[in-house]
């Protein structure tokens, strides 16, 4: 088999007593849309923040293209090119929608303080094919028309859809989702559910945790299914919807 | 056509041409004021790098002025490296103190930032009084300070320094300006908005903070040398707490723009002499003013606008194509 892209190897992480994550182990191929599902407070944005350097793992290791993850800040980690999004939207909300993307876009660009201070003509350039690249980013995600926006005056929908340009505009080669559907209407679901395979024709591979299963089905090729921060269940959607297991841990037992 | 860029450009215009002719229908006490509002205005401009932009709780920043003055006094009294040298080199000491006394402490927030960067001035104020390797001169200071020099012109009389101090505060907006439209200016208002989302989009925000800190400590220190050229003498007096807090209210008060924070240096080291027939009521009004405008305007006289973008014709094309079919 191909080597995974991203593979986390027996990761525990506790808080006081709580183990949040407990032993978690699990691969992500290169180019596939995998979904974490799991009953609230299961410890999949925990996940999510060890993944991407907001947490240190107590012990295990996670690794990406072949490199440890452990201990790299989350800055670093954007670079190496794993970009998220957060469950509470987490916007630059007083600044205009093309530079919440152009602040993505930060990492893959050289500027430094001198160059700006004295307007070189190197990052006069540089600063232009940053732009047209934002303006793609929002043209895909289909916000367009609003770049000149304050993004805090966008509804939902639309903020969830920004901090999504926002995360491509870094050039992941991993893009973790936190809940994208949260606060979203049916319509807009639908847009998303194009979104993702759209990203994922682009070579992204996309990680996502999502309640709403309609859209996990949709989408995703591979689901692992958490509980109390221990994996229960790893598959097929198909076959993971028929697990026992997952079946006890989302509606109880019946005695 | 007039457009939003060149009403700007205009009004920075008149603003030059007005500091240019002031000094002629002013009287000798009057440029001396003007002369350290100069320096207020140069100093509350570099303070806003990190308070407005960055958006770091910094009341510290007289220690960044005093270590520029100092190296300046010190090294020009003892080696007697001219003035102009001196500018970029108090500037550079300033920053590498700046980077380690910013670097331990750029992780703390808000007000827990603010207290540690109290001591910090208060420190380096002790130090100063304490002669401290035997270098400045205690409490007495340090005096003998040379006039600067430039194409063979002594630079003594104060419209001389009027004129050399809002040079630097002109050239200090435009680039300064030019900054904040930049990959940094932009890194640094991410970080003043929400530093974990900054973190999170792949900015790193303790080199950018750190960053804020030392070309602010750069630019004090470099209005430091100005300073102590303009003074000949230096004292430990001329770097307090207090003197730190008039810098934090000008930013503050102007609102983190470049214009407002003019404004605020305006307000915060001219109004005072204009009330000094009040004598010590005067700061008792000046406080007053302060408290006023915070409960009336506690965002301050002019926050920043958003920065300006100009897309490629192609993209404006799209836009408009856009927009249409919305309405």
């Amino acid at each position: 088999m191909e080597n995974p892209l991203l593979s986390l190897e027996n990761v525990t992480k506790t808080f006081g007593g709580l183990k949040a994550v407990n032993n978690m182990s699990f691969d992500v191929a290169n180019g596939s849309v995998i979904g974490i599902i799991g009953p609230n407070g299961a410890g999949k944005t925990t996940v999510f923040n060890l993944i991407t350097g907001n947490y240190i793992p107590d012990s295990g290791d996670i690794r990406f293209q072949g490199q440890s993850l452990v201990k790299l800040k989350p800055h670093e980690i954007v670079e190496k090119g794993i970009a998220r999004t957060f469950q509470s939207i987490r916007l630059f909300s007083d600044l205009p929608v093309i530079e919440n993307v152009l602040a993505g876009r930060h990492c893959r660009m050289q500027s430094g303080l001198f160059s700006s201070l004295f307007r070189m003509p190197k990052q006069q350039k540089e600063e232009k094919i940053a732009l047209d690249r934002a303006m793609e980013e929002l043209e895909f995600v289909g916000l367009t028309q609003m770049w000149k926006e304050r993004a805090g005056s966008l509804s939902y929908g639309n903020q969830r859809l920004l901090e999504m340009a926002r995360a491509l505009a870094s050039d992941p080669k991993l893009i973790i989702l936190d809940e994208p559907a949260g606060s979203m209407n049916q319509p807009e679901t639908a847009v998303l559910i194009e979104l993702i395979h759209a990203i994922q024709k682009r070579g992204i591979t996309v990680m996502l945790i999502e309640h709403d299963m309609g859209l996990v089905m949709k989408v995703c090729e591979k689901l692992v299914v958490i509980e109390y921060g221990t994996k229960i269940a790893e598959g097929l959607p198909e076959d993971v919807r028929n697990n026992p297991r997952v079946i006890e841990a989302y509606l109880g037992r019946d005695d | 056509m007039i457009t939003k860029k060149n009403a700007y450009l205009f009004i920075f215009g008149v603003f030059i041409l007005f500091m240019g002719i002031l000094p002629i229908v002013l009287n000798n006490y009057w440029i001396a004021v003007f002369v350290s509002v100069g320096l207020g205005t140069l100093l509350s401009l570099s303070l806003n790098i990190i308070l407005g932009q960055a958006g770091i709780f910094h009341m510290g920043h007289a220690a960044f002025y005093a270590i520029g003055a100092y190296t300046t006094a010190i090294l020009n009294t003892r080696y007697g490296i001219p003035i102009f040298y001196l500018i970029p080199i108090s500037g550079i000491i300033s920053a590498i103190f700046a980077y380690f006394v910013a670097r331990p402490i750029i992780h703390l927030r808000g007000d827990y930032l603010l207290m540690v960067t109290i001591g910090i001035v208060e420190i380096v104020r002790i130090a100063l009084v304490n002669d401290i390797g035997g270098l400045t001169g205690g409490a007495n200071g340090l005096f003998g300070i040379s006039r600067p020099e430039l194409f063979g012109i002594k630079i003594k009389k104060d419209m001389q320094f009027y004129y050399l101090i809002w040079f630097f505060v002109i050239a200090t907006i435009i680039l300064f300006h030019w900054l904040n439209n930049s990959r940094f200016g932009r890194a640094l208002s991410c970080i003043k908005q929400d530093d974990i989302a900054a973190e999170g989009c792949g900015i790193n925000v303790a080199h950018y903070k750190t960053a804020a800190f030392m070309l602010g400590a750069f630019w004090a220190g470099m209005a430091g040398t100005l300073f102590a050229a303009k003074m000949t003498i230096i004292s430990p007096g001329s770097f307090t707490f207090w003197d730190s807090v008039l810098l934090f209210a000008a930013v503050i008060l102007g609102g983190g723009s470049q214009a407002g924070v003019i404004l605020g240096a305006f307000l915060v080291f001219g109004l005072p002499e204009i009330f000094r027939g009040f004598a010590e009521a005067r700061m008792l009004i000046f406080g007053l003013a302060l408290m006023i405008m915070m409960v009336i305007r506690p965002q301050g006289i002019l926050p920043p606008r958003p920065k300006k973008y100009s897309l490629s014709p192609l993209w404006q094309e799209k836009v408009q194509k856009l927009l249409a079919k919305d309405a």
